[in-house]
């Protein structure tokens, strides 16, 4: 996967990390990928939510030794 | 305009004077369908925080001016930003602190009646998830029934009654909330009673409810007098306080029955649950207040707050003590459940002290609503 930005939101509550994400995903382009690391529970929900709000895609998602890990593809 | 820090306790206040509030809950579209806030006169919208990252505008039309304003998140961080962008856009606005998390985890006692010989009858209602809890009061001593994981409430109300806690009962192990019993009893050194058909897992020690346990709370007599009601679970016990008032527990609600699913057991204990609720009961007097563990919906709230109502009015009313056919009943009772409580079969582990953790991870495994019953 050709990553073009990776956000790292670890630690960081509620709202921050789709504050983060949104940001980082206005800066790239159509078509590019954002990588983001969160620790927040509430982004197993939130980050698909948000992303499906926005037209953007899920290309995988992963959790390890708690922390999410998200590949986002701009709408 | 003004930013406003509300407290669980006053949003409490609003739902139990039967006051207006305008709830923007800025949470997922699937948790508000869920879980939510529930108030006599509350209005609601739901639009997830991340809709609003670029501004609050086109929803103000959509935002009473007439009604006080409160924005809600799981947690607060969220809510705090809304409510902060909407104060900014002219409008008054409220966040609550802790988010549905204290919501939760609120509970109010309400004084439900003064009892015999100067005791008096406490309901502890959490109105986030619907969980009732009791404390019986008399000449210096207290017993409580359900407690939920919140003990410090339970513990200090008690000392602001200058009465020590001697009895701790659970009516059944509990598959929906953390029961608080085990910690208050070590915390207090009163004695905790569990039904032993329900604690056969149950890895600590504890005094067994049997049928026929009869404790006098304070030297003066109140009663609580245990009787076996099976159905919700194998070991489920109701109790008779001051001869006056029917502790149900999860058996009988005021607009449903308890369901008899939550052990995996529904087929072998449906039988149970009729016997109980069609049989067993029936031999009460018409005349007993019945006190359920839980409320599903806010209209089950008397005027002042409370969750009671007599025997006699559910037999005329209660939909689920009103099924003539048996087969009808089973299939009510096993077929079409709604969704199970959230984490039930870890809570009902954490309940027999096989599993223990963390504070958050016990706040996390109590979210949503209660789901004991079928209606």
């Amino acid at each position: 996967m050709n990553v073009t930005t990776v956000l790292d939101a670890k630690g960081l509550a509620c709202p921050m990390p789709i504050v983060r994400t949104k940001k980082a995903v206005d800066a790239i382009e159509s078509g590019q990928v954002l990588e983001v690391h969160v620790t927040d529970k509430g982004a197993i929900a939130d980050i698909p939510a948000w992303a499906a709000s926005g037209g953007h895609t899920i290309l995988e998602h992963t959790e390890e030794d708690d922390v999410l890990k998200f590949w986002i593809q701009k709408a | 305009m003004t930013l406003t820090k509300w407290t669980a306790a006053e949003v409490a206040k609003k739902v139990i004077n039967n006051e207006e509030l305008f709830i923007l809950d800025v949470r997922n579209a699937d948790a508000f369908a869920d879980w939510k806030i529930e108030g006599h006169q509350f209005e609601y919208l739901n639009i997830p925080y991340f809709e609003l990252l670029d501004g609050v505008e086109e929803i103000l039309s959509d935002i009473p001016t007439d009604q006080p304003l409160l924005v809600v998140c799981a947690k607060e961080g969220s809510s705090v930003m809304i409510a902060e962008m909407l104060t900014e856009a002219g409008r008054d606005a409220g966040y609550l602190e802790g988010g549905m998390k204290s919501w939760s985890e609120h509970l109010e006692p309400i004084k439900v009646s003064n009892l015999t010989n100067g005791g008096e009858l406490y309901q502890f209602v959490r109105l986030g998830k619907g969980c009732l809890s009791y404390m019986v009061i008399s000449n210096g001593e207290a017993a409580i029934v359900d407690a939920t994981r919140m003990t410090d409430v339970f513990i200090n109300f008690a000392a602001s009654k200058q009465a020590k806690i001697t009895h701790i009962f659970d009516t059944h192990l509990h598959a929906d909330h953390i029961s608080g019993g085990r910690q208050i009893a070590a915390q207090t050194g009163a004695t905790y009673y569990l039904p032993p058909k329900d604690a056969e897992e149950v890895v600590f020690d504890y005094a067994p409810l049997v049928v026929g346990t009869e404790v006098k709370i304070g030297n003066t007599t109140i009663a609580i007098q245990a009787i076996y009601s099976p159905g919700h679970t194998i070991g489920s016990t109701s109790f008779i306080v001051d001869n006056h008032y029917l502790l149900t527990g999860d058996i009988l609600f005021i607009d449903s029955i308890g369901r008899p699913d939550l052990a995996g057991l529904a087929q072998d204990w449906v039988r149970d649950l009729r016997e109980t609720l069609y049989n067993r009961y029936r031999e009460l007097s018409n005349e007993l207040i019945v006190l359920p563990a839980h409320f599903m919906i806010i209209d089950e709230l008397n005027a002042n707050g409370t969750v009671s109502k007599p025997l006699g009015d559910l037999f005329a009313e209660n939909h689920g003590l009103n099924i003539e056919d048996e087969e009808t009943f089973r299939s009510m009772v096993t077929d079409n459940l709604p969704p199970q409580p959230n984490a039930y079969q870890e809570i009902r582990q954490v309940n027999m002290g096989k599993i223990t953790p963390t504070g958050e991870e016990q706040t996390e495994m109590e979210i949503g609503p209660n789901r004991c019953a079928v209606r």
